[in-house]
């Protein structure tokens, strides 16, 4: 259940004398020119890194490497990725190394000619700044076993990272790709030792990546290229999984791996993984019918597909990214289909989701994405003119009531709630320019200004982009965009634009828009005559929120940190042991989809669509009722879509340590002997003044103190996300398509957590396994324990997830990664840490004093400025304003 | 005072402050409206060619001058100043037929600074640091001066590296720290990262690297082409003390690429823009004030770590942003997690 799909970094090859017969061609006839431009088809068609290669022994290799390197330097759309300087001889080496401005990787250096030599060429390496290739190859040969290739390897690591200091992740190893089914015994497991090590180097040499040139394992097959191409496939399908993270590889000498005839695959994957002993024999005598068939360099290509219905074909087209026909195919399938657009909804986008679940599952690769993008964007650029025309014909042009830009703002990626206040305003004949998510502001203003924009609208749901919204209001003033800027998202508030964004910007009015119900409301009113009246009144009501909340602030009389930790949450510890977990360590999964369904939470999904009312209530409410249901069947249907067409693929982490609290914080160890310190996860407590005993609660008092065996969990889930259906439901202009995906798809992260939470409890942390909860107990948490996450309201501040991410891995482990604000990307992702105890529960921090702060600031390890500034929107003070004698 | 003992408070009072760098030499140069002949003074009366314009030549002709503009710079509070030795290569002195004076005139830069940092030093008691300032030259690596022969160059690596390595020998006695600045193509950055790298393990003179790249207009790209991003994964390996940018642009056109460095580069950060865009005239005409306000926002936001001037900065402009940001909060380094970060013109990471 613990298969990732890592990423992959494809490094062009066509630029190597060594590799391809037409370089050669060109470089030796002194084409410098049309060797460019094979550089620049290498980058279009996905390479992201150049390897450049002139070991000809009839060449001046040194002056062809700085005569290609200065040509490509001025090219903007090839010297844009970095380039693998790559040669067996040094002096090419360096002189690449002396002709690019970037930093470059240098393939390669080895323990060939003994540790000095390697000493030395690495130190150059560091004085140039490049990162290295390193070759399993030492003084007695290159590495044939799994056992030779990872002791090679482990001693450069530590020649290279313990004694000159070489940063590990500029360590790429090649631990030496051979050709298999060469009829010599010997070799049928060379691709059995290169997964194998590199699957050790991976988990024993931290920060290292793997790489290799993958045309070698096949080099036996040389002119059958259908069977030469499956086995690349499969080598890297398997080899990839093994954490090989970078290869130099001919995206054209792909197949892609659920393409390859069942057969071949069978015989192909017998010999890389050297299953049988007669693989070889097999595999060779299967061979001959395969040769010639849809060969990429043979004449005679396989067309049989061309036979095949339109819709087939277009489909084809796409997985396979052949943009040959495209353009004919589409001109056919608009005379068939009624109107241009189901072209598109139809056959095209079929297509394209297949190349998705293909790619999702790891078995296509990044290039041959990038084509089937290619041959998409063709076929709709042909539909255009049609659906414009089309458009026109039923006068649908009209005339814009006003021009709104719109972004959620940088660091952050939730864009559900900005894209239904689109839809809204362009139903209301209002142009909408939607810059999408993570905009950073410089690109707003901007856009604002190259398309006299009438109003800006900024859209966030996590809480540090409430400070990136104040920037972009203080950018406004300072570049003295007068134009009015709206503000919505979830953790937005009329208080935060009174008493923040407000005071930044008095060259436009500021106005906080609670939902997109509200938003055609704000904007006529601010594009119409009494424009200036409404944003008079609009000032006015801020001021008072300011003043009402200055007084508010006071009015509530808080204690000092001291004070409230006495009065902690305190249990009998003695009364309570906690649970031994099961599971020690991290733990991956892919759950199934169709499982998750049942674990949905409906009441938030109509708050989404702004509809109040809870589940399954609303559909008998008089007025809502009947849209509820009509809303709901969409649900369903695009749901079942999801789970029949698998267009989401949710994945999940969770990991228990052994862990106490001292103070505050939570400490997690590396082991159960608790002598070592794993990370820390810092907590935040209660201030406000209570009533009788009520305690003050900090998050980690449900958590033992020392001295008592205690465990802290914490998880990671992702529904996962589905970027080529929702470009085209953005192409298609299908919003509300778009919208019920996203939608539907926060849905399931939070089954997600939901689920995977009660795994836990019943296996993983083991403490309930006879709990058995129908979904609506467990929507009412009718379990033992908690899963705060960070960001809300029991720890509000978002950079706790860091530790997390870092603890699960969770980027490799579940695909769920930070930006620089801690939004989690997927969007549609949910974090927390898990608590067991039976009595643990949510609250609210609330509003806190300086010296918590001061205290916090100190135990993280940061300023007190820094410390204010992540904890802005709960501090009970001014910061910078010395009053607060707590 | 020792050069470490000097580095390692002004390591501490980083900790504590924004550093103040100092502001344009050219300016202040010009406001001695010197002639030719003041220029050439008694040693180079009789030059073949004329060398007005040659602002590092001052050193060895008008040493009292380029002092005195040293000491009024830390005198309105530079914490460090720059030598006046951007052209004191060998290969921006043959401009003037001069190549082989570079070593004497770079030397001599360093000493004056080195003189002036000590007059104030004794008298303040504060340390005062010197930057040995290394500029571009005038030719470029990466770009071709021949437009229809894009492969061609009329340098190579190992002769600016060797150039560089001269200059940096002939300052190292002075200089605290090492300014590898206004890089406009960032390979003639890395033959001076080079040269200061070969030259440690040499000589073993080791001075902390300041490095301040230039990205020359509103596309956010130096004129080699890199983004600020990509731009630092090409220098980080230098290691640096602190980096940053300066010239080209003034404080406002300048601060989303200040912002882009501050995100991604784990060491401190320095700038020094010009004081605006010149106007029509290709006069600077921002007024301290206004300079200081711009930059003192930066500070305020935690973006930098050293703050100066560029082209059309003085030291009324120095004192102003010295006052403005005293008691700002320094920033401090970006912490980023592991993974290889390359570059080509646009950045490339890939995580461990």
């Amino acid at each position: 259940m613990t298969v990732s799909v890592p990423t992959f970094v494809n490094v062009g090859e066509r630029t190597n004398v060594t590799g391809s017969a037409k370089f050669r061609k060109l470089i030796t006839d002194g084409d410098y020119a049309e060797a460019v431009s094979v550089a620049r088809q290498q980058v279009e068609n996905g390479a992201q890194v150049i390897d450049v290669n002139m070991d000809e022994g009839l060449l001046d290799s040194v002056e062809a490497m700085t005569t290609f390197l200065r040509m490509i330097a001025g090219e903007p759309d090839v010297a844009r990725v970095p380039v693998m300087i790559d040669s067996s001889k040094w002096e090419v080496i360096e002189a690449g190394l002396k002709n690019v401005q970037g930093k470059a990787i240098v393939n390669s250096i080895s323990l060939k000619e003994g540790e000095d030599q390697f000493r030395e060429q690495a130190q150059t390496c560091l004085a140039y700044g490049a990162a290295v290739v390193v070759m399993a190859f030492d003084e007695v040969g290159q590495a044939d076993t799994a056992d030779r290739k990872y002791e090679i390897c482990e001693r450069a690591y530590k020649i290279l990272v313990d004694e000159i200091g070489f940063p590990p992740e500029d360590i790429i190893f090649d631990p030496n790709i051979f050709a298999v089914a060469t009829g010599i015994e010997e070799h049928n497991n060379y691709a059995v030792d290169f997964i194998e090590a590199t699957r050790r180097i991976r988990e024993n040499l931290p920060g290292c990546h793997v790489s290799g040139g993958l045309s070698n394992i096949s080099f036996s097959f040389r002119g059958n290229e259908p069977v030469r191409r499956a086995m690349h496939s499969v080598f890297l399908y398997h080899a990839i999984k093994a954490g090989m993270d970078m290869g130099i590889v001919n995206a054209g000498q792909l197949d892609i791996y659920d393409d390859i005839d069942e057969e071949l695959r069978e015989l192909v994957e017998d010999v890389i993984l050297n299953r049988r002993d007669d693989a070889t024999d097999r595999l060779l005598e299967a061979a001959e019918q395969y040769r010639g068939q849809g060969g990429g360099t043979t004449k005679e290509r396989d067309l049989r597909w061309r036979e095949a219905p339109v819709a087939e074909r277009i489909r084809h087209a796409l997985v396979h990214g052949i943009n040959e026909f495209i353009v004919e195919d589409t001109e056919e399938a608009r005379q068939e289909f009624e109107r241009p657009l189901h072209v598109i909804e139809g056959p095209l986008m079929d297509g394209m989701n297949v190349v998705g679940d293909l790619f999702g599952d790891g078995k296509m690769f990044l290039p041959q994405v990038v084509k089937s993008a290619r041959v998409m964007k063709q076929a709709v650029a042909h539909l255009i003119p049609y659906m414009e025309a089309e458009k026109e014909a039923a006068g649908e042009a009209q005339s814009s009531a006003g021009k709104v830009v719109m972004a959620t703002v940088k660091g952050d990626v939730h864009d559900i709630g900005k894209n239904i206040v689109g839809v809204v305003l362009q139903c209301n004949g209002y142009d909408v320019i939607d810059l999408g998510v993570m905009v950073p502001c410089e690109k707003i203003l901007e856009t604002a200004r190259k398309e006299k924009a009438d109003i800006i609208g900024l859209s966030g749901l996590i809480t540090p982009s409430l400070d990136e919204m104040v920037f972009v209001a203080s950018e406004m003033e300072r570049q003295k965009v007068d134009i009015p800027l709206l503000i919505g998202g979830a953790t937005t508030s009329p208080a935060h634009t009174a008493v923040k964004i407000d005071p930044s910007i008095s060259v436009a009015p500021v106005v906080h828009v609670l939902d997109a119900s509200r938003a055609v409301g704000v904007v006529s009113k601010l594009l119409s005559d009494k424009r200036d009246d409404y944003a008079r009144e609009v000032r006015e009501d801020l001021a008072r929120i300011r003043e009402r909340r200055l007084a508010a602030r006071s009015a509530k009389s808080r204690v000092s940190i001291e004070k409230a930790r006495e009065r902690a949450w305190d249990c009998d510890w003695s009364a309570h042991t906690p649970p031994k977990p099961v599971l020690q360590g991290v733990k991956a999964f892919e759950p199934d989809l169709e499982t998750l369904t049942k674990y949905i939470d409906w009441t938030p999904f109509f708050f989404t669509w702004e509809m109040k009312g809870s589940y399954p209530a609303i559909f008998e409410d008089p007025n809502r009722g009947e849209a509820a249901r009509a809303l709901f069947d969409d649900a369903q249907a695009m749901l079942r879509r999801i789970v029949e067409e698998r267009l989401l693929k949710p994945r999940a982490v969770c990991g228990i340590w052994p862990a106490n609290r001292v103070g505050d914080d939570a400490v997690l160890y590396t082991g159960d002997s608790r002598k070592e310190v794993l990370a820390t996860f810092y907590g935040l407590r209660q201030q406000a003044a209570k009533s009788n005993d009520k305690p003050h609660f900090c998050q980690f008092d449900f958590l033992a103190p020392e001295g008592i065996d205690d465990w802290l969990g914490g998880f990671a889930v992702t529904a996962g996300d589905n970027v080529e259906l929702l470009a085209e439901f953005e192409k298609t202009k299908d919003d509300y398509s778009s919208i019920m995906f996203k939608a539907l798809s926060d849905r399931l992260a939070e089954a997600c957590a939901e689920w995977l939470h009660e795994q836990v409890r019943r296996e993983d942390w083991g403490y309930a396994p006879d709990e058995a909860l129908s979904n609506r107990e467990l929507i009412g948490e009718a379990y033992a324990g908690i899963r705060p996450a960070p960001g809300y309201p029991s720890q509000p501040d978002h950079t706790e997830k860091r530790t997390l991410f870092k603890l699960l891995d969770a980027k490799a482990n579940a695909g769920v990664s930070l930006t620089n604000s801690f939004a989690m990307t997927p969007a549609s992702s949910v974090s927390g840490l898990y608590l067991s105890h039976p009595d643990s529960c949510y609250f609210a921090v609330g509003r806190i004093l300086r010296d918590q702060v001061e205290d916090y600031a100190d135990r993280k390890g940061w300023t007190v400025e820094e410390a204010e500034r992540t904890l802005a929107p709960i501090l009970d003070y001014q910061p910078g304003v010395k009053e607060d004698a707590a | 005072m020792t050069q470490s003992g000097r580095i390692e408070k002004l390591g501490t009072l980083a900790r504590e402050r924004v550093l103040i760098l100092d502001g344009a030499m050219g300016t202040q140069i010009q406001d001695l409206k010197l002639d030719e002949d003041g220029y050439r003074g008694e040693r180079f009366a009789e030059w073949q060619v004329a060398i007005k314009g040659n602002n590092d030549i001052l050193n060895l002709t008008s040493p009292e001058a380029v002092k005195a503009i040293h000491k009024a710079y830390f005198e309105a509070g530079s914490d460090i100043v720059e030598t006046n030795t951007f052209s004191a290569t060998s290969i921006a002195q043959a401009d003037y037929e001069m190549q082989d004076l570079a070593p004497e005139i770079a030397r001599e830069g360093a000493r004056l600074a080195r003189a002036a940092a000590d007059e104030v030093e004794a008298e303040t008691g504060s340390p005062r640091g010197v930057a040995g300032a290394i500029g571009p030259t005038n030719k470029t690596l990466s770009i071709s001066p021949d437009v229809n022969d894009p492969g061609f160059r009329d340098i190579d690596f190992d002769s600016v590296r060797n150039a560089y390595y001269e200059q940096a020998e002939a300052m190292a006695e002075h200089v605290d720290f090492f300014l590898i600045e206004t890089i406009f193509d960032t390979l003639n950055a890395k033959a001076a990262i080079k040269a200061l790298l070969d030259l440690k393990a040499a000589t073993g003179i080791d001075r902390p690297i300041l490095i301040s790249g230039t990205i020359t207009d509103r596309s956010g790209r130096t004129l080699s082409g890199q983004t600020a991003e990509a731009f630092w994964y090409s220098v980080r390996h230098a290691k640096p003390w602190a980096v940053g940018l300066n010239c080209a642009l003034g404080a406002e056109e300048m601060r989303p690429y200040i912002t882009e460095i501050a995100r991604v580069a784990d060491t401190r950060i320095i700038t020094y823009p010009n004081a605006g865009l010149p106007n029509d005239m290709g006069e600077y005409d921002e007024t301290p004030a206004e300079t200081a306000a711009q930059v003192s926002d930066w500070a305020e936001n935690g973006l930098v770590n050293i703050l100066g001037g560029c082209c059309g900065t003085t030291p009324d402009h120095i004192r102003a942003i010295a006052e403005a940001v005293k008691s700002a909060k320094p920033r401090r380094p970006a912490r980023r997690e592991r993974a290889m970060r390359l570059s080509g013109l646009e950045p490339f990471e890939l995580s461990a």
